[in-house]
């Protein structure tokens, strides 16, 4: 069936792919928004437990998505994978530093002579919950804002910064820093809003939820002026338009142009910020009938935002991964995939996919089965 | 030749080397004992009997703590390739990758997802269910080691692709013959098989701790009686797949084998090596480097027998890989060098006709990629063109010959410990004997000495290439900064020292408490 795709269909079916990955991971994050809020929300011993457990039930899927996305853009699109992780150098280690002490926080922290004391692990997940929403998010910004790199005769790609990296959230001079920050940012706080919608879907604590309440509002509104800052900065910037030769050369409200040019793509974009807004207000106003739901709304609303932002960067002749100090070297979904052969190949594996998303959901709602409570908790043989 | 970064590369190894070693010290034990939970579990299943419920549960609570610092390793892995092997990552990606990404799809999501039922559905899923869950588990875990060792296999016996002189890329041609290449088949079984000792050898060792102090009896026998069974099996298994495994490098690798075997002088006589000591050997001249045996116990013609399993066939020792043997048929390196080079000039001419315009002259020089005879004489020995002194192929040779060895024998003495201890236990004897207890507890950590022994044979001993005759490990790392690479060698080196030390004192702890506490 695949074999007698197009290689350019097979590298817009690849993309969607990531995006869809890559979506999912953000609406994931909301571990990481939850562990980022324990502090705030947690009063007693046992309000903090109860907010562990709830969160750490679910680290895995998120730990899980992350490896996979790596690993499904290493297979899909081999040339981001050297050019951006041999690059943005001190970017993804930080992430990956931000995970790997999270992996065993969870795990360690309530155990009896764990070395280092619930409090580092705790801490751990701290920096977990702030580091990893802000550089994901500032690493997907940089499709629109580009990074400084040039790539070979011979393939091989070069960093032009010496900072490998830091230069995209720290160089001031540059407008595109500040949309990266504010990218950044906005994953962040849109994390912790949707672990606040979470909380109020799955635990059964009444203080809690008061607090959660009130948290959700001071969420929302710092997420709305970092992402409409973004979204209408990138309206307004020049992009990085692919002609048919494959030559790459800025163009002024090039995202704008998208936007018009992929309608479908500009409605799910649309529906999914309209959804993220309706689910905060459906728990925030209407709390005792429908509160518990928003969760399900914003979830949604966020993967179709996203995905659409990654279709923006990508689609209609637009570089995805785009060289500010070498134009030409910018990365498109033509010109950075695999081989048609492996394309397909991959193409047989993503049949997969709905099938492992079914038994996630599956065993997902065996766990979840009732909400949590400090009862539950002492029923349970495995606790955090 | 191109000027490598010395410095660089040494430091991107290093890391390398110490989070693969890192990540390996917990896979092996997961590998093994979600299988043993889960042959406890059944037990209970069919029994009902609450204490081997208890017995699943401490298992499962060791299993968790293992599992966790695994994780944590193994992300820095899969992104190693990207941060510090990029064209490592471009050159081979496209086949490479794939195996990396079904690994997630496949196995990861699956590992993960059943967990959580493991750990949090004893009361919310139906004991079949809950059953059927402990399975996926190992099943998934094991998938992704299957991935895993594909990808890795293929890095040793590069096979089902070819080179794209447009791209400068291997590409994928044959997804098959990438799954089903002997060599990562032999890797799988062996590592799984090895896996399986090691965890066995884990829970007798600590069932033997409980018994040395007169501790949790029925538990420990009990614990003893199912890994002795099942550590017997995989000890005689993992025997034989690493026989065959020998015999599949002896092929594929021949220089590897022979640093293995610290067979200097290749010949159709030569002598199985069962145990030595490396010297220096002052006698030939500096530039070799050469070691020679002494004290060493031999089985004449052995080896010949063991590799073709009939005697008479020629083994080539290193020096006949590095100078050729002409009356054997091996190829010189110099000769390979050369033969490497043509393939990387017929590349670059190809660039320039490209730049320059010159239409025919580029397709044509393009179709000489796609040409058999091209591949087969030219572009197999691509990698050799990095190289002028045909001595830098040498891999470490005590270093192999020293880890082969040392796995080699303790692959022996786990199958009489097995066999010891099952067949004490069956007659009820064990906690008798002492010494053999005693024993028991210290094979523990050499379970773990012997498998990080046979990584260290394979990924040492294929050096200097990162794939076998294609690209040596100076080309392929990332355009880093070496300051850079160092402070992140450093950085994991302390985290996953701080974390090992929390992973082994919760451990040691738990088992402390034994499995009639606790339990969270
Ligand atoms: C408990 C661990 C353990 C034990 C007892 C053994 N091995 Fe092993 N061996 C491994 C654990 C291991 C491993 C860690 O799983 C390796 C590393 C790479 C691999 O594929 O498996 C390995 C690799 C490895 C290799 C290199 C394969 C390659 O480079 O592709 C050979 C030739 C052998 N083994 C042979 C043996 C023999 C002949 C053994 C016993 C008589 C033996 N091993 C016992
Ligand atoms: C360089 C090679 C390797 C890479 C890139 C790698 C990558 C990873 C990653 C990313 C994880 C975390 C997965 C998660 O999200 O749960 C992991 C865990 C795991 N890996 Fe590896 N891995 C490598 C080598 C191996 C090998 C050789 C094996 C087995 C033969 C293996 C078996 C496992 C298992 C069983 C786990 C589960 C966690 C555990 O208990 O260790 N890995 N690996
Ligand atoms: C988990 C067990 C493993 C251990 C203990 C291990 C050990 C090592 C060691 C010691 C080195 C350094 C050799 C040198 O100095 O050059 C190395 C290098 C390397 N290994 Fe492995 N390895 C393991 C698994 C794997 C697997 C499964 C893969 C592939 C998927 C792999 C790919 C590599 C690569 C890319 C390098 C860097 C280049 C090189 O030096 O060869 N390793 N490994």
């Amino acid at each position: 069936m695949f074999e007698t795709f197009e290689t350019t269909t097979l590298q817009q079916y690849w993309f969607i792919i990531i995006a869809v990955l890559g979506a999912l991971l953000v609406l994931l994050l909301f571990v990481q928004g939850g562990q980022s809020l324990i502090k705030t929300l947690a009063k007693t011993d046992e309000e903090k437990t109860l907010l562990i457990n709830t969160f750490g039930r679910k680290w895995e899927f998120t730990f899980t998505t992350l490896v996979t996305f790596g690993g499904a853009f290493f297979a899909s699109f081999p040339l981001f994978y050297s050019t951006s992780f041999g690059g943005a150098y001190w970017v993804w280690l930080l992430i990956l530093f931000a995970f790997i002490i999270q992996a065993v926080s969870y795990e360690y922290r309530s155990k009896p002579n764990n070395f280092l004391g619930a409090k580092t692990f705790e801490m751990f997940l701290l920096i977990n919950g702030f580091l990893a929403p802000v550089l994901l998010g500032a690493a997907v910004a940089t499709f629109f804002t580009g990074s400084p790199f040039h790539v070979n005769e011979l393939s091989k790609s070069f960093w032009d910064s010496p900072f490998y990296g830091l230069e995209l959230a720290l160089d001031l001079t540059r407008f595109g820093t500040f949309l990266n920050l504010a990218l950044g940012l906005a994953v962040l706080f849109l994390a912790r809003i949707l672990a606040n919608l979470y909380i109020l879907n799955s635990i059964n604590h009444s203080e809690l939820l008061k607090r959660t309440r009130k948290s959700l509002m001071f969420n929302t509104i710092p997420f709305l002026v970092f992402f409409l800052f973004f979204l209408i900065s990138i309206l307004m910037i020049d992009g990085y338009a692919v002609d048919d030769q494959g030559v790459v050369s800025m163009e002024s409200h090039k995202y704008f142009t998208n936007l018009i040019e992929m309608p479908l793509n500009t409605i799910i974009l649309l529906l999914g910020v309209l959804m993220v807004l309706w689910g905060i207000i459906r728990a925030y106003f209407f709390t005792a009938s429908c509160g518990a739901k928003g969760i399900w709304f914003s979830g949604l609303g966020t993967v179709l935002t996203v995905f659409a932002l990654f279709l923006l960067a990508a689609f209609n002749n637009t570089a995805y991964y785009p060289s500010f100090t070498d134009l030409q070297s910018s990365l498109t979904i033509y010109n950075s995939s695999s081989s048609h052969y492996t394309l397909v190949a991959m193409s047989y594996v993503s049949l997969m996919v709905p099938f492992v998303i079914g038994y996630i959901w599956y065993a997902w709602r065996a766990i979840n089965s009732s909400k949590m409570d400090a009862k539950e908790l002492d029923d349970e043989g495995h606790v955090y | 030749m191109e000027a490598f970064d010395l410095s660089l590369i040494n430091w991107s190894r290093a890391q390398f080397a110490l989070t693969a070693i890192y990540h390996w010290l917990f896979v092996p034990l997961t590998l093994g004992i979600t299988f043993l939970i889960a042959i406890m579990e059944t037990i209970y299943y069919k029994t009902g009997k609450e204490e081997w419920k208890k017995m699943t549960q401490f298992w499962m609570t060791v299993f968790g703590i293992n599992f966790a610092i695994g994780v944590a390793t193994g992300i820095i892995l899969e992104f190693e390739f990207g941060t510090n092997w990029s064209y490592y990552s471009w050159f081979v990606g496209d086949i490479f990758g794939a195996p990396l990404a079904i690994e997630g799809i496949m196995a990861f999501f699956m590992e993960s997802t059943f967990i959580a039922i493991m750990f949090f559905g004893w009361s919310k899923v139906s004991k079949g269910f809950h059953l059927t869950a402990t399975w996926l588990t190992a099943v998934g875990s094991n998938l992704s080691a299957l991935w895993i060792l594909v990808a890795n296999g293929w890095m040793q016996n590069p096979v089902g692709m070819q080179f794209n002189p447009e791209t400068v890329r291997n590409e994928m041609v044959n997804f098959w013959d990438v799954l089903f290449n002997p060599n990562a088949i032999n890797k799988f079984v062996h590592t799984l098989y090895s896996s399986y000792t090691l965890a066995a050898l884990f829970v007798i060792g600590i069932s033997a701790w409980y018994l040395l102090k007169n501790r949790e009896h029925i538990f420990a026998r009990k614990s003893i009686i199912v890994a002795s069974i099942f550590g017997l099996i995989f000890s005689l298994a993992t025997v034989y797949t690493g026989d065959e495994s020998a015999r599949e490098v002896a092929k594929s690798q021949p220089m590897k084998f022979a640093a293995m075997e610290g067979l200097y002088q290749g010949g159709t006589n030569a002598p199985l090596v069962a145990a030595g000591i490396m010297v220096n050997d002052n006698e030939s001249d500096a530039i070799h480097n050469k070691k020679k045996l002494i004290a060493s116990v031999e089985i004449p013609n052995m080896l010949s027998y063991m590799i073709y399993l009939k005697g008479g066939e020629f083994i080539p020792g290193i020096h006949d890989l590095v100078h050729g043997n002409e009356a054997f048929g091996i190829m010189s390196a110099s000769e390979k060098i050369e033969r490497g080079t043509v393939a990387k000039n017929t590349l670059n001419n190809y660039k320039l006709a490209v730049k320059e315009g010159n239409t025919a002259k580029a397709d044509s020089l393009k179709a000489q990629f796609y040409d058999p005879a091209f591949t087969k004489d030219y572009f197999k020995y691509f990698g050799y063109s990095y190289f002028t002194n045909p001595h830098d192929l040498v891999p470490n040779v005590p270093l192999n010959f020293y880890s082969f060895h040392i796995m080699v024998a303790l692959g022996f003495w786990f199958i009489l410990l097995f066999t010891l201890t099952l067949w004490l236990s069956l007659k009820n004897r064990i906690a008798d004997w002492r010494w053999l207890l005693r024993a028991a507890i210290i094979s523990m950590p050499l379970a773990y000495v012997a498998s990080e022994a046979g990584w260290l044979v394979a990924e040492f001993g294929r050096q200097p290439w990162i794939i076998q005759d294609l690209m040596p490990t100076m080309a392929a790392a990332s355009n880093l900064n070496s300051n850079m690479v160092q402070a992140t060698f450093w950085i994991f080196f302390l985290t996953f020292t701080v974390l090992l030390i929390a992973e082994i004192k919760i451990m040691t702890k738990q088992i402390k408490q034994g499995p009639n506490h606790g339990g969270h």
